[in-house]
């Protein structure tokens, strides 16, 4: 054990917790970073070290598998504590079996029974609760809406009319103005590592830190939300006593590790029901003391998988009480749990470790599940074992994503998470405001039909002169859609600065920012739906002859195309350049605008399932797309365009510049598991060089799903036979069964690849 | 991409009739690869999952260099995954000068391997320079009973089997094929004599048993072509392992005078 100089302010000296830690900065500062690099043991085998699921987990999930198809029968919401607005402390303790579970903690004292979380939005609850047959108390409403302002009460004070239609058209969709915005990972392995005592200590200090200089609005701010934060964490501590566990102070053990770091994310999704409440990148950080326990002794391999087991059995039962219409829009009662797995070190050592693969293996000891969101940070330097296995559980499992760690590794270091599905950021030093996504495809409508709208008729974006041809002039259409998008992107930023203000007034994270550091970098994530549409629509415009159909209204409601033009999809440098264009230019539009609170703008191409959503609102477009029909997700190239086989329609997608578009780039890739090879093998193999080959040619982002048609066609038939199908959609994986019946349509429909 | 017109003779410019290509192949031989159909088929196989590429007149003319400019961007797939590239069809050494003057190419620009997927029905003189610059030979032997396999295809194995036996000769290495359907080409006689044909090759690194399927019937459909196997189904995994313990018991009792290639096992 090292000598420890220095520890850090208001915690003992915690020899015993650190025992056998190679030591480090890690000991004098808050730096998980350098804890992980200095601690964690690269592990280059393979999987057959792994074991089988002790019968107390076999035993607790089957409590879960019970209480799954209840709640699907129920409806999708099997109960909700009505009376009861959800805090840190607000839940007596819950359990699925007590004397079964090694990681013990529920929102709520009972399994699935889901709270109200009205700081973000008192109708959203009502909306819910009415939905799914339940009632809200007159008092808890009363006291959200004339004593308690909400988020969405404030948002909805500043928003202008322009933005009020905006929202009404479609044209901006998504916007986290009524629920929790998400996509904050707060660094959850700081209460394991540190005991939440070092952590006040350390907030306390931040906060004297700021009594000299002059109180600006920035300094009091600051300080008012140091002050929650420090607050939080006290109730942290009260959360977990209320467990029967004391956790001032560092974990000690491997179990303690994991249950430390479970209570800071319950904390946080007690606290929070955002969009997404991803954990950050905790199983390479785990790993350490699960080699110290097995070094020592008091672990076998066996309780290892056990623990691995029950955290990520916790993980999958993450309820959130959400609207329908939500739904809609992210489709499966997702919560985004994401995970991320593996990558490399800047000096080039693989953050792979055995824990990486125990995570990977709850897909077969707990059988396959959308959440957590299993992301792999995925470098061709990876170990051949690592890379096997992640193949091979790809193949069988469809539960995983793939992210380019060496495209990301350089601007975001080695120690960063994914939040939600393809947001990369520093862990505990940065953090986005989440800005759901523009509509692109409808916003070429608009410069066509002079800002009208085409399915509402109204105005909505400034009045300009109607594209009047009979043919569509290339030229025209792109000055006229240039302008457009200068306007859309100044309003989206408004509309996002607005949101965030009132976020952080009344709806302010206080848990997940205790576990940053006081200074952290923000982004303003915006987003973009429909690249493919407004790609294909351009190429048409440009290489073939399109003409408008207008109604009596003059507006364009379908488009009579002649002759052939280039689809995205196809390696086609005619139109994949416009796609690449259109990116970057809308890009830079936001880089113009004032980002509150000093955010960096970002842009990711993302439509999670919001394509079937966003195609809905959107009138027929100059590709030949008819009104109403879903978009592709993400940056995907249109169903069935792509027509040169898998490799030709990823090359498409890699050639979207990623730092025009920093907040990711996603991909869905679906293939039958024949069309992968003739034998196990060889399938495996042949999905590691497709990973390999892709992401050197610097894609970012790759769903890997591999199934057979009729066997989603029978699930949709048999929802009863599937609990546990699992799909990847745009960004991450739902149950199949849990998707609504025009989604489910709408993946069946996609480019499956090797399908004949 | 470069022209390479300079150092060859004046057939350096072949014109190919494409009917399609796929980037992403993994059932035409090892790894992953670049598939390239030709258009233009001899036969008319009652199973043909491809009825579009029969027509010898259709298809798209690429020039060599045309191709080539398909396969680069994706090089470094087929390179890392042990994989190259298969030309299938129709048939392809109907186009025997252009598929050699591009895999002469293939090989030479990227260094991969390449593979060529034929029915053999062919003449070994005519495509020896195509043999020169192609790795594996993927042989579909359609049936070894020539009045059945008249009756299947529409033409004599007697070319065929002739074929098998000079690649044998000459020690190209070939994946032979079998397209098992049920009724059609599953009789245990006719599967254990093609074992003991089999087993008198020296060439074979690798049996392919293929179940039949029905994927391309729509095409024959959309051709307005009778579906000549309307009402069979694919073989049960039951049905495939029999038939290929027949091949292989057909191939033990030839086996006495035959040696196997290095490359792998029969069984595999």
């Amino acid at each position: 054990m090292a000598v420890v100089e220095k520890h850090l302010p208001g915690g003992k000296t915690p020899d015993d917790a650190w025992r056998g830690f190679a030591p480090g900065s890690w000991m004098t500062e808050i730096n998980v970073r350098d804890f992980i690099l200095r601690n964690a043991a690269t592990y280059t085998g393979d999987d057959s070290f792994l074991e089988s699921p002790t019968e107390a987990t076999t035993q607790l999930w089957s409590i879960v598998q019970d209480l799954t198809r209840k709640e699907r029968i129920r409806g999708g919401v099997l109960d909700v504590d009505t009376h009861t607005p959800s805090t840190i402390t607000s839940h007596a303790p819950g359990y699925l079996d007590k004397c079964l579970e090694q990681i013990v903690g529920l929102q709520t004292d009972a399994p699935f029974r889901r709270s109200v979380q009205p700081f973000g939005g008192i109708k959203m609850v009502q909306d819910a609760c009415e939905a799914y047959g339940f009632t809200i108390p007159e008092e808890i409403v009363r006291l959200f809406t004339s004593i308690r302002k909400t988020h969405n009460q404030g948002v909805f004070d500043a928003y202008t009319t322009e933005m009020r239609t905006a929202r009404k058209a479609g044209i901006i969709t998504g916007l986290p103005d009524a629920y929790g915005r998400g996509r904050i990972i707060g660094d959850y392995r700081r209460v394991a590592l540190y005991g939440v005592d070092q952590l006040i200590a350390q907030k306390k200090r931040e906060l004297k830190e700021r009594e000299s200089s002059a109180l600006t609005e920035d300094m009091i701010r600051s300080r008012e939300e140091l002050s929650e934060q420090i607050r939080a964490l006290g109730e942290l501590k009260v959360m977990a006593a209320a467990y029967g566990y004391d956790i001032s102070e560092p974990a000690r053990t491997a179990r303690e590790a994991v249950q430390w770091l479970y209570f800071a994310y319950l904390g946080a999704i007690k606290e929070q029901n955002g969009a997404a409440m991803s954990i950050g990148r905790i199983s390479t950080f785990l790993d350490v003391y699960f080699e110290r326990d097995l070094r020592e002794g008091r672990l076998t391999e066996k309780q290892a998988q056990e623990l691995m087991d029950h955290l990520v059995m916790k993980l999958r039962i993450v309820k959130f009480l959400r609207t329908p219409d939500y739904n809609e829009l992210f489709s499966g009662d997702p919560t985004w749990v994401t995970e991320s797995i593996g990558g490399m070190t800047e000096d080039g050592r693989a953050l792979v470790t055995k824990n990486s693969f125990r995570i990977l293996h709850t897909l077969y000891t707990l059988g396959t599940a959308p959440e957590p969101n299993l992301t792999v940070l995925w470098s061709d330097r990876l170990p051949d074992g690592f890379k096997r296995y992640c193949a091979k559980v790809s193949i069988e499992t469809s539960s995983i994503q793939y992210e380019n760690d060496d495209l990301m590794r350089p601007h975001y270091g080695d120690d960063y998470g994914i939040a939600c599905c393809v947001s990369a950021m520093r862990i505990g030093k940065q953090m986005q405001f989440f800005g759901a996504r523009a509509n692109l495809a409808k916003t070429l409508l608009y410069a066509i039909n002079g800002g009208i709208d085409e399915k509402l008729g109204i105005q909505v974006a400034p009045a300009a002169d109607p594209i009047k041809g009979d043919v569509l002039d290339y030229d025209e259409v792109l000055q006229k859609f240039d302008a457009t998008m200068e306007w859309l992107a100044g309003l989206y930023m408004n509309t996002l600065n607005v949101i965030h203000y009132m976020h952080d007034k009344y709806c302010y994270e206080r848990l997940e920012f205790a576990l940053h550091d006081a200074e952290i970098v923000r982004t303003m994530a915006c987003g973009i739906a429909g690249l493919s549409v407004a790609a294909d629509s351009l190429s048409a415009i440009r290489y073939a002859k399109v003409k408008p159909i207008r109604n009596e209204q003059g507006i364009a409601v379908d488009f009579e195309i002649e002759g052939e033009y280039p689809q995205y999809g196809n390696n086609d440098d005619r139109v994949d350049s416009i796609a690449v264009q259109l990116v970057h230019t809308f890009m830079n539009k936001l880089r113009k605008h004032q980002a509150y609170r000093n955010a960096i703008p970002t842009l990711s191409v993302l439509t999670i399932t919001s394509n079937v959503v966003y195609g809905k609102k959107t009138g027929s477009t100059p590709d030949g797309r008819q009104a109403g029909e879903p978009f592709a997700p993400g940056a995907n190239p249109m169903h069935g365009r792509d027509r040169k086989g898998a490799l030709a329609s990823l090359a498409s997608v890699a050639k979207l510049p990623y730092d025009d578009a920093l907040d990711g780039i996603s991909n869905t890739f679906s293939i039958v598991g024949k069309a992968l090879g003739r034998e196990a093998d060889q399938r495996g193999a042949n999905l590691t060089a497709l990973l390999d080959g892709y992401m050197t040619q610097g894609a970012h982002h790759l769903n890997v799903n591999v199934f057979d048609r009729e066997h989603l066609l029978d699930a949709m038939e048999h929802p009863e036979n599937y609990p546990q199908l699992t799909i990847r959609v745009s960004g991450y994986a739902v149950n199949f069964i849990k998707l609504t019946r025009e989604q489910q349509l709408e993946v069946l429909n996609r480019t499956f690849h090797g399908a004949m | 991409m470069r022209r390479t017109d300079s150092n060859n003779s004046s057939d350096s410019r072949p014109i190919g009739r494409i009917h399609s290509l796929d980037t992403f192949g993994t059932v035409d031989g090892p790894g992953i690869r670049f598939v390239l159909f030709m258009q233009g088929c001899p036969l008319r196989c009652a199973y043909c999952h491809n009825p579009d590429t029969w027509n010898c007149g259709g298809g798209r003319p690429m020039t060599v260099d045309e191709v080539l400019a398909e396969i680069e961007p994706y090089v470094d797939y087929y390179r890392r995954s042990g994989g190259g590239v298969t030309v299938t069809g129709g048939e392809p050494t109907l186009q025997a000068p252009f598929v050699a003057a591009l895999f002469e190419e293939v090989r030479r620009r990227f260094g991969i391997p390449t593979a060529l997927d034929t029915s053999g029905f062919c003449e070994f003189k005519h495509v020896e320079p195509l043999l020169s610059v192609t790795d594996l030979v993927l042989l579909d032997i359609k049936h070894i009973n020539n009045e059945q396999h008249r009756a299947l295809t529409t033409q004599s194995n007697v070319r065929v089997l002739a074929m098998a036996e000079q690649l044998s000769r000459i020690g190209k290495p070939v994946w032979l094929r079998h397209v098992l359907v049920p009724g059609v080409t599953d009789q245990s006689e006719h599967l254990t004599e093609l074992g003991r044909f089999i087993g008198g090759l020296t060439n074979v690194a690798k049996l392919e048993l293929l179940p039949y399927h029905r994927m391309g019937v729509y095409k024959w459909n959309s051709l307005g072509i009778p579906y000549p196997l309307e009402g069979v189904q694919p073989p049960s995994d039951r049905e495939v392992a029999r038939a290929r313990e027949l091949i292989e018991l057909g191939i033990e009792q030839s086996r006495c005078s035959v040696t196997m290639n290095s490359k792998g096992s029969l069984t595999s």
